[in-house]
């Protein structure tokens, strides 16, 4: 059951979307969120999401899986649709007791699920075709430059692949512990809010002190292994740009432009 | 002797639909009697821990069902929370699961939970703690101040202390030391002769389980190949070591004698039989 949790879920494959550079599809990421946000008409957002599909196909992600993805903000997108749709001040289309529908409320409402969905889509690519640990190593790499000024890069995502590393591990102690205290008599599914927190201590309590355990043995074994942080410490793996990654690169650089003149002309 | 518990045509698949479905646990039949001892032995991956998380409702079967007394326990799925007092399980390496201030709290989870009151929960923390071989000095400590071997006691005694028509123990004495060992498994036979009800214990040691139990369940490859008194199932020492199990040591050495010309049964498992056959066997000689 918890098992089930999809946290940022990594589909093995070998398409071009899997074995771009991290950092370029890191970087495509980003300029993904800004081509989104520049787009302003329904030519600009049809580009984007021709942007889009065309990088699921490329992935060979089953679209199923990203519309899967959604369910968690299901509530956030509906909310932010009728909050726009009664609050956009314009030409009124029909009105009743203090709400009123408003013909630019409407256009509002749609672009905004329409970014909201495709924002959410297109990170989840991201993370469907890149291992937790080529996305660490790339963002290390990317952020290598900020060590100058005296940010602990290396440090930051040595923490966030451990992180990224155990979030299996403690589901599954999750499980076990849930099941012995459980087959104690324990009950997690009635009871107030406050019976209900209250039921979480016998779970929680050798929960972190498994964690820590856990966390005082790989401690001791990155020692034993004289691991002192990133300094002078060479990769196996070194990232290198192929072709691929500047050809990607250019195109999104060209679709960006398109949609930025597209937006400049109220399309 | 009548069956207390019973597992008809039991399967459980893993992952149903998906690529991963595994079944751990297929066409499963068994009969728990009422107030044996019983083992369970099976290599890892057998399906032994499914099989159990069954017995007290906290797996729900794929197919097939499980009786408890004579109702099915999943009858009611509201009224699980009963069959996990009337079947106490003891989860592998349980120590991991103490969480309260002191031992008396974390032994009277279980009783607690069962809505008792103060006074019964107080003789059953008492009760348990004895059973498992501790002292009352223990009582007001907290369980992360003591030694590995006391806080497996303790989570022991915590479903003890719920007084279980059956109590099923995974591996036990599992990183035990060999002293540790002997001292737990002692104290589970002394609950069961003085308690009389049913226990149920899960191993892979061959020596252990010859030693302490009455009948034996052999599982491998998710199904039951085996059961039957111990000295019926360690006389089938070459299907035991077809599933990747064994026999007792003591029952190895009869072995290699009766292969090298000595006339002794080969069937025995525990060092006093063996002995008791060289004996004979001397005897005879003279």
């Amino acid at each position: 059951m918890l098992k089930d949790i999809t946290l940022g879920q990594y589909f093995p494959g070998n398409s071009l979307a899997h074995r771009l550079d991290p950092r370029t599809k890191l970087i495509l990421t980003v300029l993904y969120i800004v081509i989104l946000f520049c787009a302003k008409g329904f030519v600009s957002y049809g580009v984007v999401a021709l942007l889009l599909l065309t990088g699921i196909k490329v992935s060979g992600v089953a679209p199923r899986a990203l519309v899967r993805g959604l369910k968690p903000i299901l509530f956030i997108i509906c909310f932010t649709a009728v909050l726009n749709l009664f609050y956009t001040p314009g030409e009124a289309l029909a009105s009743f007791w203090i709400f009123t529908i408003t013909k630019e409320g409407i256009v509002t409402a749609f672009f905004m699920v329409l970014r909201i969905t495709m924002l959410i889509m297109g990170t989840f690519l991201l993370t469907y075709t890149t291992s937790p640990i080529a996305l660490t190593d790339g963002l290390e790499t990317l952020l290598g430059p900020l060590k100058r000024v005296k940010v602990p890069v290396h440090e930051l995502s040595m923490i966030m692949s451990i992180a990224l590393r155990f979030i299996p591990t403690l589901i599954e102690e999750t499980d076990k512990i849930m099941s012995a205290q459980k087959a104690r008599g324990a009950d997690f599914e009635s009871g107030n809010l406050l019976q209900r927190a209250r039921a979480l201590v016998p779970i929680l309590v050798p929960l972190f002190i498994s964690a820590f355990r856990r966390a005082d043995e790989l401690a001791v074994a990155m020692e034993c292994r004289c691991y002192h942080g990133g300094e002078g410490r060479t990769k196996l793996h070194v990232l290198r740009y192929q072709l691929r990654d500047y050809l990607v690169l250019a195109a999104y650089g060209g679709v960006l432009a398109a949609v930025l003149i597209l937006a400049r002309l109220g399309m | 002797m009548k069956p207390i518990i019973r597992v008809e045509n039991l399967t459980h698949t893993y992952g149903e639909n998906t690529p991963f479905c595994r079944s751990a646990v297929k066409d499963v039949n068994m009969e728990i009697m009422e107030g044996e001892f019983l083992g369970v032995i099976g290599h890892t991956g057998s399906g032994k821990s499914t099989l159990i998380q069954h017995l007290n409702g906290l797996l729900r079967p794929t197919s097939g069902r499980i009786l408890l007394g004579d109702r099915d326990i999943w009858e009611d799925p509201k009224k699980i929370r009963d069959v996990r007092f009337r079947v106490g399980l003891v989860f592998q390496y349980p120590e991991y699961q103490l969480f309260e201030e002191t031992v008396y709290k974390d032994v009277a989870f279980g009783p607690k939970n069962m809505g008792l009151d103060e006074k019964e929960i107080d003789r059953r923390v008492r009760a348990a703690l004895a059973f498992s071989g501790l002292g009352e000095e223990l009582l007001e400590k907290s369980p992360f101040d003591l030694s590995g071997g006391q806080k497996r006691r303790v989570a022991i005694a915590g479903v003890i202390a719920m007084e279980p028509e059956v109590l099923i123990l995974d591996e036990p004495s599992a990183g035990l030391d060999p002293a540790g060992r002997r001292s737990l498994l002692e104290n589970i036979r002394a609950y069961h002769r003085e308690k009389g009800t049913t226990v149920v214990m899960v191993s892979h040691s061959m020596d252990e389980v010859a030693e302490n139990v009455d009948r034996i369940v052999v599982l491998a490859n998710a199904g039951v190949v085996m059961s039957g008194a111990p000295h019926e199932v360690f006389s089938r020492a070459q299907e035991l070591m077809d599933v990747g199990l064994n026999v007792p040591q003591v029952t190895q050495v009869a072995m290699e004698l009766k292969r090298r010309g000595v006339d002794i049964d080969p069937a025995v498992y525990t060092v006093a039989d063996l002995r008791a056959g060289l004996a004979a066997l001397k005897g005879g000689n003279r």
